[in-house]
């Protein structure tokens, strides 16, 4: 189990470093000069200078990789041009805002999809089971963005019950704080309680079309058993994968979501970075958004030998 | 009507009827989709403007329709993108094996780290965002599924008694590839061609919502979300119309997909 895990990790840091190594060589692509394309042609040669001294720009791109990296892993990852902070602090500060929506969704999202999709499994064939896989369907169908901008049209331009849009903080107000993640959380939410649905549905139909849930049956268990003992703890393995895969969903999810309420979470930051051809922050955001991607599936990976003792590691 | 052809039918109607508008959007229009008409500012759904005007008093119906072009283009375009490149790291991956089947699905692996927007949001930092760079996005990040399903699709085949019969015939690898193997793997192609293009349909909408997509002055279901936004407390209808047309199409597609799995394995066809 052990040897499994430390090899599924290792697995899991190289897709990062390459990862890092397709950013970092993505905005080598960029033509010409950088230094030029940030500060624009009719810029101060001395001002040139200094930037492409500040990036990095006068060592070999190969030593700049290195060097970048090994600033990554001690926590230095530059300075934002926009702002002229230092990025880590300023993607720890909108980590504060995308995490909580992310976590959020993905919350409710299980909350409403593992109990719909089980009940849904257990009662197929039956009136309601074409109704949720209906309901399922359209719900996947539905754009997150689209889904937020009605939610605005009726809860907060209709009913005035939330606020549109915006963030005022944690520090400043922890009450509104959550009140105004709540319709982006729903937003982002609901859809992926659509998908999840249809997948939970589908993992539980085939544990419960194996031999030995029909053998549980035969031998007289309560359905209560059947289902929470032997059906339900099978299917947790594809259960895990979905929500492994839901929280990814979520997390890219949020880019669009931030944009539609105005909340000054990581994605909105990346979208004004590539504006502002701030680089440093740009690189640095999206390395965050694909490490994370790779981390949740080694987690995911890892929580299968913890479910089910079949799967024997080498 | 069983479930396989209830999807098959419905998806097949809800794509006839974006393509229909696509092509139609080339040889009739109501009105010009970018005409200006400040008397008809938020109309509602009437005779004259059958699914009400924009900010601008825009047609909807006819920005619709020519949003329905760019939808199925970049899709369809990103799809190819997906398919050609996927295929080809999978079936050769699959075929050849060992070092060679490792070192391409690893890197094909990080490309699992980059979803379209992520993808789009890198693109769109070296090259100026646009549909091209929206298409890339969304084909580099949908190539691991077909590379995977056509990897595993050969891995299965490659073994068979009558692969091996025309190897024993002389036929070259490239020959054993495209003319035993690869035809065995087209169901399952075919079924993930729609799904994907559901989730192109999706993605695009996003990326043109973000300003990553389409250009702004270009109809475009995304770009028309976009607009609305600051204008739903005077008018739901530019919000709700692409919007709608975003879901049909999105059902459409995965209709279609799920119909054709269901179809197309022996297993489940009645």
């Amino acid at each position: 189990m052990l040897g499994y895990l430390t090899r599924r990790f290792l697995t899991a840091l190289v897709s990062v470093v390459l990862a890092s190594l397709l950013v970092f060589s993505a905005l080598l692509l960029v033509p010409g000069d950088p230094a030029v394309v940030i500060l624009g042609m009719n810029a101060h040669p001395e001002a040139l200078a200094a930037l492409r001294t500040r990036l990095g720009l006068d060592v070999p791109p190969a030593q700049r990789y290195v060097q970048w990296l090994a600033g990554v892993v001690r926590g230095d990852w530059g300075e934002s041009l926009q702002f002229g902070r230092p990025v880590a602090a300023l993607i720890w500060v909108r980590l504060g805002v995308s995490v909580p929506l992310a976590l959020g969704a993905a919350t409710i999202a299980c909350l409403i999809a593992l109990p719909l999709g089980i009940w849904a499994a257990l009662r197929r064939g039956s009136a309601t089971d074409p109704i949720v896989i209906l309901a399922s369907q359209l719900g996947a169908a539905i754009p997150s963005f689209w889904l937020g901008l009605l939610l605005i049209l009726f809860f907060a331009v209709e009913l005035r019950w939330l606020p549109a849009g915006g963030f005022p903080g944690w520090d400043r107000s922890p009450i509104d704080s959550i009140r105004a993640l709540i319709l982006p959380i729903l937003a982002l939410g609901l859809g992926q309680a659509a998908v999840m649905t249809r997948m939970t549905r589908a993992a539980m139909l085939d544990v419960l079309g194996q031999d030995y849930v029909r053998t549980a049956r035969a031998k007289g268990l309560p359905q209560r058993s059947v289902i929470y003992k032997h059906a339900l703890r099978n299917a947790l393995v594809t259960i895990v994968t979905i929500l492994g895969l839901s929280l990814t969903n979520v997390f890219i999810g949020s880019i669009v979501i931030e944009q539609v309420f105005a909340l000054p979470g990581l994605g909105r930051m990346a979208l004004t970075a590539i504006g502002n051809r701030d680089f440093p922050l740009l690189q640095g955001a999206i390395l965050v958004y694909a490490s994370t991607i790779v981390m949740l599936s080694f987690l995911v990976d890892a929580s299968y030998g913890l479910l089910d003792p079949r799967i024997r590691y080498g | 009507m069983s479930g396989t052809r209830l999807n098959l039918v419905l998806g097949g109607w809800l794509i006839g009827l974006v393509v229909g508008g696509a092509l139609l959007s080339f040889v009739w229009l109501p009105h010009d989709p970018n005409r200006l008409d400040f008397a008809a500012q938020f109309a509602a759904p009437s005779a004259a403007h059958w699914l009400g005007t924009d900010h601008f008093g825009r047609d909807l119906f006819s920005r619709v329709l020519i949003g329905a072009r760019g939808t199925l283009y970049v899709g369809v375009i990103a799809v190819g993108i997906a398919l050609s490149v996927g295929c080809f790291v999978g079936a050769v991956a699959g075929f050849v094996g060992g070092v060679l089947d490792e070192v391409m699905m690893r890197l094909v692996d990080v490309l699992y780290a980059f979803p379209a927007i992520l993808m789009a949001l890198l693109l769109a930092a070296v090259y100026s965002p646009g549909t091209l760079t929206a298409m890339i996005a969304i084909g580099l990040a949908t190539v691991p599924i077909f590379a995977r399903l056509i990897r595993a699709s050969v891995l299965s085949i490659k073994g068979r008694d009558y692969v091996e019969a025309g190897r024993a015939l002389g036929a070259r690898s490239p020959r054993v590839l495209g003319v035993y193997i690869l035809p065995g793997a087209v169901s399952p192609i075919v079924v993930q061609a729609s799904l994907s293009l559901a989730v192109a349909v999706l993605a695009e909408a996003a990326l043109s919502f973000l300003g990553l997509g389409t250009p702004p002055d270009v109809p475009s279901w995304g770009n028309m979300l976009r607009e609305a936004q600051g204008f739903m407390a005077l008018s739901p209808y530019p919000a709700v119309v692409p919007g709608l047309a975003i879901m049909l199409t999105v059902l459409g597609w995965s209709l279609l997909g799920d119909g054709l799995r269901d179809w197309l394995d022996p297993t489940t066809r009645r």
